[in-house]
């Protein structure tokens, strides 16, 4: 029987160096009652099964509740109208079908061939422009210099954002992207936070939508806001508010994590990184593993809308239940000597992505941001040396990925 | 077992998986493959879909080898006979080869227009095989006037979907209330229905086809109904299910006819007195076996899945140290007709209700569930395949049905009548 507060030590910060022996002992038994009454799923087959179950539902955000003004007309007329808009309007990682689908499909729709190939071409220009800024540095952070900036880029350039309004998401991504980590949800102060910056963004992309519908471009914003699926009624503008919303939290919060743990491991494994920059090809595969070893999202949260027997344990409806995917990817069950990192052990069963309904929809944009990142650092930086290991991490245990990942280098090569 | 000789007869999916299981095993003896046909495995599934819209060439339908095979391939050479006491198969040419261990993989060939004077007209096709696809291929892209779909099965359905794909007309006749009636039930098969005549499929139920009529040089051009009614086609598919290839094996013992050959639930076959013969298995289409989940029910598949478990269980089985766990896969197959994916697991027959357990079948994504004396037996997807397992999971342990509710877009549980038609011994 595993220790019923293992889940909290993985909350902490002081674990997030290294979470995963956690997760070995989590691991004991496949679903455990943790203190606080959730259940976390820790077992490759039993996060999978889960990941399937029909009764097992996203919608686990509590009711929103914004903070009341004093002004009685604010507090009693226009809060409660806003708060239940914006009940119905999640962003579709926390709704179930039908209105997943229809959302899902909306922005599947405006992820085009031609549009993924000319991001993919873009990410190549960027990341090498980045690089050609830093040309006499003597060091350089993987993380402020090019795993945020690349992806943050990308994701503005899909959606249609102007570049210059990009600085003031930082902060706002940021805070809203704490909606994953479960202990935000039971923070009245962070929630409060968390529904200011929402309204915030949410006026922003108002405007924004606005002027893609007077003067719709070759975007997706554009494209969801004036055209959507044809036969199939348009997105409200709630939905798409919050749609785009997703998008841009997203694309600011996963990918640079993927690339700096990408980096971070290529550094404790040299060997890779020698390969890699005599064999860019390898980047695929070493990209899954890093999906696998290290992933961006370690966890995420489901609710139980009936009973479920899990072997031994019977999860109770209404409870929480987290699926921890970063221990699924350590499972020595699935994955052979799961802790030793190896690009070459083949096959893509790793839960990195996540998996069912809600499989990540920007796993392609994802596996080509890091790619060009990658083999462009693997190519130019010249010496590349860490400046601590472990490096200092972001407090986020769902979203968990190093706050700066400080190199020493010699300089960096020309492309 | 290294000195053995392993003969599959049967080049086919289920065939070549056994026959890679079997070398996986540790198998080193001597591997022949025979098959009807002079190609090497290939994939079926595409050949209703892609191949019939021109997006996948009826070439590049080759199953890869997923293990080193080494083996002596005999294609193009159907088997004739199987001589139990010598220990071997005796193939057109007279030749004779001999085996140790023996992989009955000989599938199925479409059931035939009743009439074969009529059924060799030209622009009459059936569905089965490569060359098959590649000829209904070629007259579809010669854009016929009216395409005719005789059958409402599987095969019927994605060949309407295809011309429709093509913007070619096509009607589809079937004696049967609806599409699929007979898997799905009326219930189902009416939404299956909807779905094609939204694409512009006419579809003519309750409705036979009795004759075809050529313009004197051997070219079809008419069909006649049983109602005196004619229809002007230039090119006809005949989709009447199909039958299992199992005559070579007459005069050797073992108890077969045209819907397969009888195993144990091992998977050996059975002589005609019921006993297992330990050095022949049979997998695929044609093996119709005792089902663990049907209560022991004889029944032989034709499903993609099934004939690679099946093919790598009897494969297995035939090199390794005897029997192991009983064959007990969930049967599961799919479907793409018309942009949506129909996917199956469990077995509807003898259903008694269905439930919509997920979805609605007004926007085009839901999940049936089919259920038997209060157990859940089947579950359909329309376009909802992520839930699917979850679903097999109920069907292979008999799990209570209705089931008891508490899903995510769940509408009311309401049991319906599936609607299976009285079964026609045709």
């Amino acid at each position: 029987m595993s220790d019923a507060t293992l889940f909290e030590r993985v909350k902490d910060e002081a674990s997030r160096a290294d979470p995963y022996p956690l997760f070995a002992r989590l691991r004991e038994t496949p679903v455990s009652r943790q203190s606080d009454g959730t259940y976390v799923a820790s077992t490759h087959a039993a996060i999978t099964q889960l990941l399937h179950d029909p009764r097992v539902s996203s919608e686990t955000l509590p009711p929103a509740d914004r903070p009341k003004t004093g002004n009685p007309f604010s507090d009693w007329i226009v809060k409660p109208i806003r708060d239940r808009i914006t009940d119905a309007h999640r962003p579709f990682i926390f709704r179930d079908p039908p209105d997943h689908d229809t959302l899902r499909r909306a922005v599947m729709h405006e992820f085009t061939q031609a549009r993924v190939q000319a991001l993919r071409e873009r990410s190549h220009v960027l990341v090498d422009e980045i690089l050609d800024t830093h040309a006499a540095s003597r060091e350089f952070d993987v993380v402020d210099d090019l795993a945020y900036p690349l992806p943050v880029t990308i994701i503005c350039e899909l959606l249609g954002i102007p570049t210059e309004d990009e600085p003031q998401f930082h902060g706002w991504a940021t805070q809203l992207a704490t909606a994953l980590e479960p202990d935000t949800l039971s923070d009245t102060q962070a929630r409060s936070e968390n529904s200011r910056t929402f309204e915030t963004i949410s006026d922003y992309m108002t405007g924004l939508i606005k002027e893609k519908r007077r003067h719709p471009k070759d975007d997706m914003l554009s494209g969801l806001a004036v055209d959507g699926v044809p036969g199939v009624a348009r997105m409200g503008d709630y939905d798409l508010i919050a749609t785009s919303i997703l998008m841009l939290v997203a694309g600011h919060e996963t990918t640079v994590n993927l690339i700096t743990n990408a980096m971070l491991a290529l550094l404790r494994n040299p060997a890779e990184l020698a390969r890699l920059r005599d064999d860019p090809a390898r980047a695929p595969r070493l990209i899954e593993e890093v999906q696998r070893y290290d992933p961006p999202v370690q966890f995420r949260t489901r609710r139980a809308l009936a009973e479920i027997a899990m072997g031994e344990v019977t999860i109770p409806e209404g409870a929480d239940i987290i699926l921890l995917l970063a221990s699924g990817n350590r499972d020595p069950a699935v994955f052979p000597d799961p802790d030793r990192f190896d690009p070459d052990r083949g096959g893509t069963r790793h839960l990195g992505f996540g998996g069912g309904l809600h499989y990540c929809v920007g796993a392609p944009l994802a596996r080509f941001e890091a790619e060009a990142a990658l083999t462009a650092l693997a190519r130019r930086l010249d010496n590349p040396r860490l400046s601590a290991d472990p490096p200092p991490y972001r407090p986020g245990s769902a979203l968990r990925g190093p706050k700066h990942l400080r190199l020493a280098i010699d300089g960096v090569r020309r492309s | 077992m290294n000195n053995a000789r392993l003969v599959v007869v049967g080049a086919s999916l289920a065939g070549l998986r056994g026959a890679e299981a079997a070398r996986k095993a540790g198998f080193r003896g001597r591997l022949t493959i025979v098959g009807a046909e002079p190609h090497r495995p290939y994939d079926r599934p595409p050949l209703s879909k892609q191949v019939l819209t021109g997006t996948v060439a009826p070439g590049a339908t080759t199953l890869p080898n997923l293990v080193p095979l080494d083996a002596e391939w005999r294609l193009g050479s159907p088997a004739t006979g199987l001589d139990r006491t010598e220990r071997a198969v005796v193939l057109e040419s007279g030749e004779r080869i001999a085996y140790d261990r023996l992989l009955i993989a000989t599938g199925a060939r479409p059931r035939p227009w009743p009439e074969p004077a009529q059924g060799a007209l030209e622009g009459i096709h059936t569905l089965r095989g490569r060359d098959d696809a590649a000829a209904l291929r070629a007259a579809l892209a010669a854009r016929p006037d009216r395409v005719l779909v005789v059958g409402g099965g599987f095969i019927g359905c994605e060949v309407a979907a295809a011309c429709r794909e093509l913007d070619l007309p096509v009607t589809l006749v079937e004696t049967g209330p609806t599409v699929l009636a007979a898997i799905l039930g009326v219930h189902l098969g009416s939404v299956v229905a909807a779905l094609h005549e939204a694409r512009g499929v006419d579809l003519r139920f309750g409705s036979e086809v009795e004759a075809f009529e050529d313009d004197g040089t051997g070219r079809v051009v008419r069909a006649r109904f049983a109602d005196g009614r004619t229809l002007a086609t230039d090119c006809v598919v005949v989709a009447l299910g199909a039958l299992r290839n199992t005559e070579w094996l007459a005069g050797s013992g073992l108890a077969f006819d045209d819907g397969g050959v009888d195993c144990d639930t091992d998977g050996y076959v059975l002589d005609t007195e019921g006993r297992p013969d330990p050095s022949i298995a049979a997998a695929g289409d044609v093996a119709r076996f005792p089902h663990p989940l049907y209560d022991g029910r004889r029944i032989a598949l034709e499903h993609w899945g099934h004939a690679v478990a099946q093919g790598i269980h009897a494969g297995r089985l035939l090199v390794g140290e005897g029997p192991g766990p009983a064959y007990a896969e969930v049967p599961a197959f799919w479907s793409s007709q018309g942009g949506v994916t129909i996917k199956s697991v469990g077995l509807t027959e003898g259903a008694d209700g269905l439930v919509i357990a997920q979805g609605d079948p007004k926007t085009g994504r839901f999940l049936a569930l089919y259920g038997r004396a209060g157990r859940c037996i089947a579950a359909v997807s329309f376009d909802s395949v992520r839930w699917l397992p979850a679903y097999a999971e109920m069907v292979a342990s008999g799990a209570p049905f209705p089931p008891p509710g508490g899903a995510v877009d769940q509408g009311r549980l309401t049991v319906l009548p599936p609607g299976f038609p009285e079964k026609d011994d045709r």
